[in-house]
């Protein structure tokens, strides 16, 4: 057997595997997309309460209540983003994998936001609805979302292989990342304001695109480095 | 597999946090031979089988197949082995079947071969069967048979025998010496007076009580 057969087959093999693994476990434990899910919409109901069920006065916090919820409640799951695997011995097989590790992470990451993020963007408009956002602003709750929720993840798994391991790993991960997503929170708020009075959002959208490119290149990269510090 | 393979550690020490697990750990392992890693707890065998394995780095001295230092093109050593360490790593929401298969397809193996393993580890019957509903053993025999659906050159295998019935480790004996056999190399760490072709045997001392002097384990093979 040659070195090269088995590589070739590994490393595109590796991140499909991975990918159809834990899409399929999700789908089995469905606790933490439901989990996720019913903490965003608890959250965003909370607000009403707090700040008074005037329509215009929801009208005018609401982009910013709708990013805030979706990115608490994306935090929520990232500290399981690696630790089962590492509880139960898998990520070190995964390590030892001739796959490239930083594939196997991008694979994920996308695993995660399919079955959180995208979740979470397609039950944002019923919740928009909820806090009488304005019509014209839709278009960039939604789009906003798309962009920005998977750098949420991206981020976020350097956070989760960072913490791997730690005591109260949750509640550190929540202090290292949620600093780093305040630029989605305000390129994605941004959006939605603009086109709720009327402007356009586009550089909004362009610079979050932005940030999804410059994440999706790095960050896989650096959860690897991470990783690979968690297992020594 | 190529019958002039040949893995060599020279020297090499090895950091658990503060503590010095080994140092000064020699031996080399040529392509049909199986070492067998003996030593009380604490003593080292995982430290050194994970540093085989590439996960983490010996404090000193080094690790070389066929002359070639593995630091150097890790991607390239860890096409050669398989490891499996002292957790099973299977995950209880999958099928027997399905926790295989993710392995072998994570390698690039063939999904031809997952049967064959299976049943070889006598697990055919519980195949579709999700694995938290399998015994202690029956998960270790799971992640073993990943050695039979997988092929590598070199294989690491942590205390493989945990849990095992006697029948099931005459069976690992056997998979380990057609291995070795068809020209592979294992390392194998146990408690168990395991039968291992090559007959080599490394035995660890105790840290504590050794103080690290004498620099060869007493059972080292030569180089």
């Amino acid at each position: 057997m040659s070195d090269r057969g088995i590589d070739r087959s590994g490393v595109g093999g590796g991140l499909g595997a991975l990918l159809r693994r834990d899409l399929r476990l999700a789908l089995r434990q469905g606790s933490d997309t439901a989990t996720v899910l019913a903490f965003f919409v608890i959250v965003v109901s909370l607000f009403p309460f707090g700040v008074g069920a005037e329509p215009q006065t929801l009208a005018a916090v609401g982009a910013g209540i709708l990013w805030v919820a979706a990115l608490l409640a994306a935090l929520l799951s990232l500290d399981r983003l690696f630790q089962a695997d590492y509880e139960d011995g898998t990520l070190d097989g995964l390590l030892a994998a001739p796959a490239a590790l930083t594939l196997l992470v991008l694979a994920k990451c996308l695993a995660h936001w399919l079955t959180t993020g995208l979740p979470l963007v397609v039950l944002s408009p019923l919740l928009a609805l909820l806090l009488n956002l304005p019509e014209p602003a839709y278009p960039a709750l939604i789009a906003g979302l798309v962009l920005g929720t998977p750098v949420l993840t991206l981020i976020g798994a350097i956070g989760a292989a960072l913490v791997l391991g730690a005591r109260r790993g949750g509640v550190l991960l929540s202090l290292l990342i949620l600093p780093l997503y305040i630029p989605v929170l305000i390129f994605g708020v941004g959006a939605v304001e603009a086109a709720a009075t009327g402007q356009g959002f586009r550089a909004q959208l362009l610079l979050l695109g932005a940030f999804l490119l410059a994440a999706l290149a790095l960050a896989p990269f650096v959860a690897a480095v991470a990783l690979r510090q968690a297992a020594e | 597999m190529n019958p002039s393979d040949r893995l060599e550690c020279r020297d090499l020490a090895c950091l658990r946090g503060e503590r010095l697990v080994f140092k000064g750990l020699s031996f080399a392992l040529r392509a049909g031979e199986a070492l067998r890693l003996t030593g009380p707890n604490g003593s080292g065998k995982s430290s050194l089988l994970r540093l085989l394995a590439g996960l983490g780095r010996p404090a000193a001295g080094g690790i070389a197949w066929n002359g070639a230092s593995v630091a150097d093109d890790p991607d390239a050593h860890r096409r050669r082995f398989l490891f499996l360490g002292h957790q099973d790593a299977v995950k209880p929401w999958l099928t027997t079947r399905e926790n295989l298969a993710f392995w072998a397809a994570l390698h690039g193996a063939a999904a031809a071969g997952i049967a064959p393993a299976l049943a070889r580890f006598a697990l055919t019957a519980q195949a579709r069967l999700p694995a938290r509903f399998l015994s202690q053993g029956q998960r270790r025999r799971l992640a073993l048979a990943r050695f039979a659906a997988i092929p590598a050159r070199l294989w690491l295998l942590d205390e493989p025998t945990t849990g095992l019935d006697e029948a099931n480790v005459a069976t690992l004996e056997t998979l380990v010496a057609e291995h070795c056999a068809a020209g592979g190399l294992a390392v194998v760490s146990t408690h168990l007076a395991l039968k291992l072709p090559g007959g080599g045997g490394l035995a660890l001392a105790d840290p504590a009580k050794a103080d690290l002097a004498p620099a060869g384990p007493a059972g080292a093979r030569a180089a």
